[in-house]
């Protein structure tokens, strides 16, 4: 097959619930994409969106209902595939009796390394993510954020061709996040595929060439970052501070329209307009003698994009219902 | 078979670390009490004492072990999370069942080991010599780990679909339910109804004989075990043990990890 | 190519290999520790009251437990035509120094002590004395002096001491009206057959067990066979009286008016006159194998 490195074909699942699991809720309904060779894929959607369902699926942690999916030509059933991907599973743990070092060396044994090869990777994943100082202690004592790192080591300890991270910045502290950030970057530069999954848009946006949205279980939309419906631009927001100087001159009478329209906090002031009036207001304030601090876009947040898909979806529902009465 | 291994070692490692093998402790103290007390409090059955309270020391300790480790040997893995990061690398399910139920067996034999080098000591202590029949005494203590290793196949087959909780109450159940196998054959005389009888000598032969390693008495009075016997009970627990692997290797390969 | 559908195939097929191999395996087993054992008893430990004091607080349960390897045990040497009961007193011993308020045990136990070979160990004295330990745990209870007459008469033919525990029997307020009648009728016929009929009848008539209500019916009948073939020998003397000769067939009897049809068994079999000119079962009739092995018993 030359098609994608991760080819995905009307994937779907249920999960069983209830009494005798007689009951079944659809997690992810007739999923198809591809994610291409050497590309960052995003996964975004809310919690809930069937985006661990899509990942739990590739890895063969649990079994479709229906559709397939191949990972390099290979099917997710074969067990082949499993050599050339490395996954990182969602707020991951490990046997909490060994050591970072152990865990490692422990995984590294599935993938017909010699000895001196284990050895010699596993130090050098310890050190790529900043563990190399924490190999000997066991991992009861470790952070979050801490296994989260193991979790990435022992994700590409193999030099996997296609990395699956779940959710790997979750539960970070800022820095944490950075580094991780840059561990995917250079995996990219490495040349190897990444699918990742987020409810973060700041972070799909500054990591992914594509988006993938799910919401509900179902894709909504595919593209660059940018493409993505809810991400367009909404409006400009200006940053200002008018010096107590010129705050009572007779100039700041200029922009007294546009002052009336700006909201203070502290000496602070904010100011929203649209793409068209920005170089308009820009110059009444700079006649008023005010100091821009800055000027940024707004756009709708992740989750009031979902909010309206989801809204959408449950108008959609209700107009099925009214029309099938 | 390598990545079974690779399994089968963690989890001894994890079963050394959680301190499972200081129960030996406990045994060597047991041991050695008998040793001493037991000239004074009774006269003449000193050695039959040591052997059966030997022989039944390892046995219960063997089964405490087995039961409440192997329940939780895919259970635990699950609960916890640690399988997933596993499972995506390129290993097959069965290959971990595998590398479980073996790493538990050797953790049981190494702990058997050194209980029959305390009995021994214990003997010899006692008797001051060993004698020639004494050597029936590792012939129980082999049918005992035999016992064990199906024990281990059973808790590790309920560890695969239900909670630890549950799976102690079926491995204990059937392990009780073997031990009375002799008798629901016998039953049937006993039965005026026959299809009840039917039922029970069918289900006699399905349910795993755990009686068919019970040589306890035997060993302790010395007494000569055929080989055959030896060689029937080791096919027995083998076939029996393929049989149970191979039903939790169908149902775990099945098994959605959500 | 391996669909699912084709594994489970495989599957169920592999597991009906497995156990029968495992089936077979058994069989070769049962043979060696046959083999082994020269008496596969459960008696480890004889002392109930050790026993006692390992059960913990479940000593009820234990009873149980051993009251139910007395039945195997019993159940079990009867079906295999095993005549050696000798574990049957010591098991019962357990049993009931555990719960000595098991009725049960000493009832059953001490008929299957007391029934003669090949039904039971055939020692009516054994019987007796776990009677006397029921009685000394269990003052209240009356069944019991009707268990020990019922030996005393059947098995030791002693009618004194049956017409005694009968006497003790009916002194209780709750002991049923025949019990007097039997101690004065013991005492003053010792065995009559119609009061071997009216034990017997009452054993069928109270018990709840369909295998001791079987027996007891097989005692009535047998009992019933030997009053008609009394009858009938009275009848065959009487014809010879007349003719001058025994009758060789019951038929004959018919003819001349004696009897107004063929007589039958409980089982319907027609009764026939043996070699010996006496009143006999039919070769056919099932009763003829339940009194060869009645007689054999005595």
């Amino acid at each position: 097959m030359a098609g994608a490195t991760i080819e995905i074909e009307n994937l779907t699942k249920d999960y069983p619930y209830g009494f005798l699991h007689l009951k079944k809720k659809r997690s992810l309904e007739g999923l198809t994409m591809q994610v291409e060779d050497g590309e960052v894929f995003g996964f975004l959607g809310p919690n809930g969106a069937g985006k661990s369902t899509t990942i739990k699926l590739l890895v063969g942690l649990i079994f479709p209902d229906a559709g397939t999916a191949s990972i390099l030509g290979k099917p997710i059933t074969d067990i082949e595939m499993h050599r050339d991907i490395g996954y990182l599973p969602e707020q991951p743990y490990f046997y909490d009796y060994l050591t970072a070092a152990e865990v490692l060396d422990y995984f590294a044994r599935f993938h017909d390394l010699t000895a001196a090869d284990r050895s010699e990777r596993v130090k050098r994943m310890l050190k790529k993510v900043g563990l190399e100082t924490a190999g000997k202690i066991q991992l009861r004592k470790y952070s979050k954020g801490m296994l989260q790192r193991v979790g990435l080591a022992q994700a590409i300890l193999h030099d996997p061709k296609v990395v699956i991270l779940d959710e790997p910045m979750s539960g970070l502290d800022p820095i944490g996040r950075r580094e991780v950030r840059d561990i995917i970057l250079e995996l990219k530069r490495e040349g190897r595929t990444v699918l990742f999954s987020t409810h973060i848009l700041s972070d799909a946006e500054m990591l992914c060439d594509r988006v993938g949205v799910i919401v509900g279980g179902k894709l909504r939309g595919v593209g660059a970052p940018g493409e993505i419906v809810g991400m367009k631009t909404q409006g400009m927001e200006i940053l200002f501070e008018l010096p107590a100087s010129t705050a009572t001159s007779t100039a700041s009478a200029n922009a007294a329209g546009i002052l009336a329209k700006a909201a203070k906090t502290g000496d602070r002031y904010r100011l929203q307009v649209t793409e068209e009036e920005l170089y308009a207001a820009l110059e009444q304030l700079r006649s008023a003698g005010a100091k821009i601090l800055s000027v940024t876009q707004v756009k709708a947040t992740l989750e009031e994009y979902f909010m309206h898909l989801i809204e959408a979806d449950r108008a959609q529902a209700a107009a099925v219902e009214v029309s099938g009465k | 078979m390598k990545r079974a291994g690779a399994v089968a070692l963690n989890t001894f490692r994890e079963a050394v670390r959680d301190r499972v093998l200081y129960n030996l402790v406990f045994f060597a103290l047991l041991m050695m009490a008998a040793a001493i007390f037991v000239g004074q409090i009774s006269i003449g059955i000193e050695e039959l004492v040591i052997k059966s309270l030997g022989l039944s020391a390892i046995s219960v300790i063997g089964l405490l072990i087995a039961v409440f480790i192997g329940v939780g040997l895919v259970y635990k893995e699950m609960d916890k999370r640690t399988l997933y990061a596993l499972l995506a690398k390129p290993v097959r399910r069965w290959e971990f069942l595998l590398g479980k139920f073996g790493g538990l067996v050797l953790t049981l034999a190494v702990n058997t080991v050194a209980m029959a080098a305390g009995l021994l000591a214990a003997l010899v202590y006692v008797k001051q010599h060993l004698e020639r029949t004494d050597t029936v005494l590792f012939v129980a203590i082999y049918f005992i780990l035999l016992k064990l290793m199906l024990v281990v196949a059973l808790a590790l087959l309920f560890s695969c679909f239900s909670t630890p909780l549950l799976a102690i109450l079926y491995t204990s159940a059937f392990y009780v339910a073997g031990l009375f196998v002799e008798e629901m054959r016998t039953f049937q005389f006993a039965t005026p109804n026959p299809a009840a009888s039917w039922l029970l000598r069918g289900l006699s032969y399905l349910l795993p004989n755990f009686e068919n390693f019970n040589v306890m008495a035997a060993a302790a009075h010395g007494r000569e075990i055929p080989g055959a016997l030896i060689l029937q009970n080791t096919a027995y627990a083998a076939l029996y043990c393929i049989i149970v692997l191979l039903i939790a290797a169908a149902v775990f390969s099945r098994r959605n990890l959500k | 190519m391996i669909t699912p559908n084709s594994k489970t195939l495989v599957l169920l097929v592999l597991l009906v290999l497995g156990f029968t191999g495992v089936w077979r395996l058994q069989q070769g087993i049962d043979a060696q520790r046959a083999a082994l054992h020269e008496e596969r008893d459960e008696l480890v430990l004889r002392s109930g009251k050790l026993l006692k004091a390992m059960s913990l607080e479940y000593t009820p349960l234990l009873a149980d437990f051993y009251w139910t390897r007395v039945v195997q045990y019993y159940g079990d040497k009867r079906a295999r035509h095993d005549l050696h009961f000798e574990l049957l007193s010591p098991l019962l011993d357990l049993t009931t120094t555990l719960d000595p308020h098991l009725l049960v045990a000493y009832r059953f136990g001490s008929t299957f002590l007391s029934e003669p070979s090949p039904r039971g160990a055939g020692h009516p004295e054994q019987g007796i004395a776990l009677l006397e330990r029921g009685i000394q745990a269990n003052p209240e209870y009356w069944r019991f002096y009707q268990d020990m007459g019922f030996i005393y008469y059947f098995e030791l033919k002693d009618y004194a001491k049956a017409s005694a525990a009968f006497e003790k029997g009916s002194e209780y307020p709750d002991s049923q009206i025949w019990m007097k009648v039997m101690a004065a009728k013991v005492a003053a016929e010792g065995e009559s057959l119609s009061t071997s009929i009216f034990l017997w009848r009452q054993v069928y008539e109270t018990t709840k067990d369909p295998q001791v209500k079987e027996n007891a019916l097989t005692h009535l009948q047998l009992l019933g066979v030997q009053e008609d073939c009394k009858q009938l020998d009275k009848l065959a003397d009487e014809f010879q009286k007349r003719t001058g000769r025994r009758p060789t067939r019951v038929s004959e009897l018919v003819q001349v008016g004696m009897l107004p049809q063929l007589p039958v068994d409980p089982m319907g079999y027609p009764y026939v006159f043996g070699p010996d000119g006496k009143a006999a079962l039919n070769l056919n009739s099932p009763l003829l194998e339940q009194q060869l092995l009645h007689q054999n018993a005595k």
